[in-house]
């Protein structure tokens, strides 16, 4: 059976306009943050997976620039795409990897230059991202476009409001204006968001996340290496996976999303846990708030809220600390910002720094179960991964 | 209405990018490599003296019928004569009961609005066009049909709307697509 598999080091860049660095400069900062965080050196590195969608970014091949940059060659190494959960699918192959027996200690390392391209060209690149051939040549959606179709069926299968969607980015802003690695570290207010302008009708520019630069890696060990490296080892306990069509007309339906509901299903399965629980189990979880629906849908898959309560549950505040769950207490993709690639090791990052209570005093959740969970989409629910952490093995 | 804001989206993208590559080149000028300080923050960036231009060449020797059929005003889908599974957007294999090269049937006119969207922001190759409204319709043989919607104000339409499709050509491209209509 496979080995039980520990998170032994983080590292997580400031996201933003990062015209700073570059490519593999931005890479280098979580790298070397997470060797510092595990104690380890490179060579002790026996795989590394890098997620990186690109296209808008100079180097076709990241995966060697990155390693060589950061003095991890000749490891065995793959660039890996998922979309926007690349970064999850990263996590789950360097998982794979330890679980196996194959190697001891395998990193994953996400990154993302968007902002090397201009605006145009991004917004060109995400759109593309779905069934080029069918649904972009002849009607131009975008990344915004595609997740509006689902807060329009959404709005009138549940009579929410835009009003209440905005509620979601108050709270994530909220929580950005605590994390100094988020791209937006300022406050905002419904107000604010309802004045902002339609980029897809009816999602405005702050029910959206930006476009962002940024790196996150995350190392992983077997449990007799992760023993020998910490005191203080976090346990991936399950990690769900699932896909849904290329073409959004072929979906089910547009109030959910299915392969997040079924990455979910897949994991807490494998982690024992009973998804009537998940409110007494989880301190605290990170979902993908791409868009603000994106959020409110993952509330109703992940089980945290009914069908049509998820809303109610931002409505209520439920998802702040001192609610039901706290959610994307980093900012979230919305706040913290949303590099493509990167953003799947930086929810496992986070989860890992508030698990361990060692993020900023005013955005810490209380940690009791010492169980958190990653919800992580790919495209609009075409890819998900739900990675479900804990601070006890089993 | 001032004469600025009747600007396309892409006069406006374009003007920018005019505006940004010239500026490079006085720098490079000037330095001798193509160096600039990023205008908001400083910081020394690269212009990148390659330039790519992507437009892909795409088979359709297996479909080919579907556009032949747009142009004759019909839009088509294919059907497996096996196990009676109907595709849109249209494709040879049969990936439910393995079948290969499927019969084409004509679809349905009308149908429902299940969802839809307007595009404000638009990628840049659509930046030469109004803001554009996206639907998804469900006809009757239960298959649902992504198009653009002939509505300006998305205020004006929901779910559940009746809807007929039209084949129309595409401007300034001029070529056969189809679009949804409201049935009023
Ligand atoms: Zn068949």
């Amino acid at each position: 059976m496979s080995r039980n598999v520990a998170i032994v080091g983080v590292g997580h860049s400031k996201f933003g306009v990062r015209n700073d660095v570059s490519l593999p400069e931005l890479a280098w900062e979580s790298i070397k943050m997470a060797l510092n965080d595990a104690g380890i050196e490179q060579k002790d590195i026996g795989y590394v997976v890098v997620s990186n969608v690109g296209g808008w970014s100079s180097e076709p091949l990241p995966a060697v620039v990155i390693n060589e940059y950061a003095g991890i060659c000749p490891t065995g190494t793959v660039r890996v795409e998922a979309a926007c959960a690349s970064g999850s699918a990263a996590v789950k192959l360097a998982y794979d990897m330890v679980a196996s027996g194959h190697v001891d200690i395998a990193m994953a390392v996400g990154v993302e230059k968007m902002n090397e391209s201009p605006t145009p060209t991004v917004v060109e690149f995400i759109g593309r991202a779905g069934n080029y051939f069918w649904e972009f040549q002849n009607f131009g959606l975008t990344f915004p476009g595609y997740y509006a179709l689902y807060m329009t069926a959404y709005m009138n299968k549940y009579n929410a409001k835009e009003e209440d969607f905005c509620k979601v980015a108050v709270k994530n802003h909220y929580y950005g204006a605590r994390n100094p690695k988020a791209q937006f570290q300022k406050e905002i207010t419904v107000e604010k968001c309802m004045a902002s302008r339609y980029i897809a009708w009816p999602i405005k520019l702050y029910d959206s996340s930006p476009i962002t630069d940024g790196s996150a890696a995350v190392i992983l060990a077997s449990e007799e290496v992760a023993k020998q490296l910490t005191d203080s080892p976090v346990w991936i306990r399950a990690i769900g996976y699932a896909s849904d069509t290329s073409n959004l007309s072929k979906r089910e339906n547009f109030t959910s999303l299915k392969a997040g509901y079924l990455a979910g299903e897949r994991a807490y399965k494998m982690a024992g846990i009973d998804k009537e629980n998940v409110l007494k189990v989880f301190d605290v979880a990170e979902v993908h708030d791409c868009f603000t629906i994106a959020e409110v849908m993952a509330y109703e898959d992940l089980g945290f809220a009914k069908r049509g309560e998820g809303i109610e549950m931002i409505r209520n505040e439920e998802t702040y600390i001192g609610g039901k769950i706290p959610v994307n207490l980093s900012g979230g993709l919305k706040a913290k910002g949303h590099p493509i690639a990167a953003t799947g090791e930086g929810m496992i990052a986070e989860l890992t720094n508030q698990l361990l209570s060692r993020v900023e005093k005013d955005r810490q959740a209380p940690i009791k179960n010492g169980y958190a969970l990653a919800h992580n989409i790919g495209g609009t629910g075409h890819y998900a991964y739900v990675t479900i952490l804990s601070l006890s093995k089993s | 209405m001032s004469k600025e804001e009747k600007k396309t989206m892409k006069e406006m993208y374009d003007s920018q990018m005019k505006q940004f590559f010239e500026f490079v080149e006085s720098m490079k000028k000037s330095l001798g490599v193509p160096m600039f300080p990023d205008m908001k923050t400083g910081r020394a960036q690269y212009l990148d003296q390659r330039e790519i231009t992507l437009k892909f060449v795409i088979s359709i020797e297996n479909i080919k019928d579907f556009f032949n059929a747009l142009a004759d005003g019909k839009l088509l889908a294919t059907k497996c004569e096996n196990c009676n599974e109907i595709y849109f957007p249209p494709q040879r294999d049969c990936p439910k009961c393995k079948a290969s090269g499927l019969g084409w049937i004509e679809l349905s006119r009308e149908g429902e609005l299940i969802t839809f969207t307007q595009i404000n922001v638009k990628p840049y190759s659509f930046s030469h066009y109004d803001d554009y409204i996206v639907g998804i319709v469900r006809l009757p043989e239960g298959v649902n049909v992504t198009a653009w919607v002939r509505e300006k104000d998305p205020r004006k339409l929901k779910p559940g709307m009746k809807m007929r499709l039209e084949i129309v050509k595409r401007e300034p491209e001029n070529y056969y697509t189809y679009e949804w209509v409201p049935v009023k």
